[in-house]
């Protein structure tokens, strides 16, 4: 009879599954949490649409028409409008930092040219490192300055308000003139990659010890965790810097990124960035007991990195909440150094303050790392 | 260091939880000694070495290992301490140079190239030793262990289970060696449940539910229990068994090869509960071998302490 189906082993094998499943906790309220943070994450903080996108006005004009145009600017959605400029100098700097996604210049005499029907030059600057996020807003800016206007131009000046656009409206896209979405995507891939592999692999490094039983051995020996992290860190971030090195090449290379900054200043923030990185690893091998958990944990914190940082969507279409989030993880100020380097050419001064973010994040992570790594065998 | 014992502690105790693995275990170790370490499963061996080489934090106890406290000490206890775990825990992925280099290293041994190439050549392992540790048999992982662990010249090896699942030549081997060292001036605690290892230590001590039972040399092992043996030679000794396990008097009786072990606490109480059985059997008075006595003494600390 052994031959057939059995019923009786067949059920024996369902229980012992179910019973193995609930005596490993970690792996199960993992495969309740991912899903549930995917959910979360893609029903809540994700929006392809973004708006209240950060944009600055270089005001040259104070005429009421011109005023009227940074109402407008002020009460649609697509734009948020955070300060008002005084030179181009500045225009130039607040775009470079990233502070704003647009800058708006109102020319001078803005408008007695417009009443003229001179149609005056409205030049409107955008930071197109992310093509998706500032296309819609782009595309918006005509029909904004038409229906602002309109109001404007009535009695007398019903004739302007015939004519197509009374402005002579001249967008750059900085950056990106052409919006190719690789010039976004592939700088943006070497944070990501170095996200996935290097927390993973420092986490599978150390449950692998403690899995093996080899860990028992380590611990016998006269060392100090300073040692052993340490020692279990430099070769993973040699290989993390191989990762970034075949990137730039394939970038380079393949995609034909433009790389308008400084490499030795990239490879200076990699290293930190990698750090930050290992330390995450470091800290995720303390809390799982075996090599399974350790891979959890670390898509536990990939996932988050990869939709919260500005990767996959745009970082300003998320919530307040999501931003908030977002701040924290390591990936969204790496991106925006490899980027801002590459693409804009950004100096030490204008990443430090993303470079400060990442240390903070991998010294207290490695605190806790170091804190929660066990001696002994208690 | 004080006098010539090698360890030396007091009251080691280790709770897990509310339950509590070792319970204030004192024991001494003289320098050069091959002390056995014995008892059930789950008895508190492991957790006790442990302790002493700094792997758990005991929860009670004092003492000296080597003359350093065993408490707060543990760092200088490591550098001289060699540990040989149950489980085979050396880096199956390297090879047995590697991992002999490794230990080295990690130790800070002196010429390390030559302690190395010494130990494989002690090893019998020369020309083998690019093969990866996780190839080799029980065997032959078990004496690549003993080597890893005598790299840095420790004072105490702690070994723990040796010996388990090693065929009785290479067990011969081994024990051979433990000897030749501990000649040379190395301390051995050594746990182990086989009872021919434990006569060929110098002394021994034996712990069930983390209490220390006995101690001593074989002979004040087995003098102590106080042990009234005899065995019985006939037919259907397994019937017989059955019967006398119900007297009184009868502690144990256990079935060796064609013969019976019949033991009892009181002598004379064991006399009674066998006379009706005297005629149809064959009875010799015996010594009790030391396995009567372990079994004798775990049979009464679990009436003691499971209670």
């Amino acid at each position: 009879m052994s031959h057939r189906f059995s019923i009786t082993r067949f059920l024996a094998i369902i229980t012992k599954e179910f019973i193995q499943m609930r005596r490993d906790r970690v792996t199960f309220g993992m495969m309740v949490g991912i899903p549930m943070l995917q959910l979360l994450l893609f029903g809540y903080a994700i929006n392809s649409d973004p708006k209240d996108l950060p944009a600055a006005v270089l005001m040259n004009d104070n005429g009421p028409q011109a005023r009227t145009l940074l109402g407008a600017i002020r009460n649609s959605s697509y734009y948020k409008f955070v300060k008002q400029l005084h030179s181009e100098d500045e225009a130039r700097e607040v775009l470079e930092h990233g502070e704003v996604q647009f800058v708006i210049t109102i020319p001078q005499d803005f408008s007695r040219d417009l009443l003229r029907g001179d149609k005056p030059a409205l030049l409107v600057e955008a930071d197109a490192t992310d093509p998706a996020a500032t296309s819609n807003a782009i595309g918006t800016v005509r029909t904004l300055i038409n229906s602002a206007l309109q109001n404007d131009l009535k009695g007398p000046l019903a004739y302007l308000a015939q004519t197509d656009v009374p402005v002579d409206l001249r967008v750059h896209a900085l950056y990106n003139p052409e919006a190719i979405t690789q010039y976004n995507i592939v700088p943006g891939l070497m944070g990501v990659v170095l996200t996935m592999t290097m927390v993973m692999i420092t986490a599978l490094a150390i449950t692998r010890e403690r899995e093996r039983g080899t860990m028992e051995n380590l611990l016998s020996m006269p060392t100090r965790p300073f040692e052993v992290l340490l020692g279990k860190i430099i070769p993973y971030m040699l290989v993390g810097y191989i990762q970034v090195v075949l990137i730039l090449v394939a970038a380079h290379f393949l995609f034909h990124v433009p790389m308008v900054g400084n490499l030795g200043l990239l490879f200076a923030a990699a290293f930190v960035f990698i750090a930050a990185n290992l330390a995450v690893g470091i800290t995720f091998s303390t809390v799982s007991t075996n090599q399974l958990q350790a891979v959890q944990g670390s898509f536990f914190f990939f996932l988050p990195s990869l939709l919260l940082s500005g990767f996959m969507f745009p970082f300003r279409g998320m919530p307040q909440w999501a931003q908030n989030i977002g701040e924290v993880l390591p990936l969204t100020h790496f991106l925006r150094i490899v980027r801002g380097v590459l693409l804009k050419g950004n100096t030490f001064t204008d990443i430090s303050l993303e470079l400060w973010h990442i240390s903070m994040f991998a010294i207290v992570a490695l605190i806790i790392g170091v804190l929660r790594y066990r001696r002994t065998l208690d | 260091m004080n006098g010539d014992l090698a360890i030396d502690v007091k009251g080691m105790t280790k709770r897990f939880g509310t339950r509590t693995v070792v319970n204030g275990i004192d024991l001494q170790v003289r320098s050069g000694e091959i002390y056995g370490f014995l008892g059930p499963n789950g008895s508190g061996k492991t957790t006790f070495i442990r302790m002493l080489c700094g792997l758990l934090n005991a929860d009670a106890g004092s003492g000296t290992c080597l003359g350093f406290d065993v408490i707060k000490e543990s760092e200088a206890i490591k550098t001289q301490v060699g540990y040989m775990t149950q489980r085979f825990s050396f880096y199956e992925d390297l090879s047995i140079r590697e991992n002999l280099d490794f230990v080295a290293r990690m130790y800070g041994v002196k010429h390390r190239r030559a302690a190395v190439d010494a130990s494989i050549e002690q090893l019998g392992l020369a020309g083998r030793e690019r093969q990866l540790a996780g190839q080799l048999s029980g065997g032959w992982k078990q004496r690549l262990a003993l080597a890893a662990c005598l790299i840095h010249s420790p004072k105490l090896l702690l070994l723990d289970e040796p010996t388990a699942g090693v065929d009785p030549k290479a067990r011969r081997d081994f024990w051979e060696q433990i000897h030749r060292l501990a000649a040379k001036g190395l301390t051995f605690l050594i746990t182990t449940h086989y009872m021919d290892e434990a006569e060929r230590c110098h002394r021994l001590a034996y712990l069930a539910y983390g209490n220390l039972l006995t101690h001593g040399t074989v002979a004040e092992v087995i003098d102590g229990a106080k042990l009234t043996t005899w065995a019985v030679r006939g037919t259907d000794l397994l019937n017989l068994a059955e019967k006398l396990r119900q007297c009184p008097g009868v502690h144990q009786a256990v079935a060796f090869g064609t013969s019976l072990h019949v033991s009892g606490g009181d002598a004379t109480a064991l006399e009674q509960a066998i006379a009706p059985f005297r005629s149809d059997y064959e009875w010799t008075l015996i010594r009790a071998c030391l396995e009567d006595v372990f079994i004798h003494l775990m049979d009464q600390s679990k009436d003691n302490f499971a209670a």
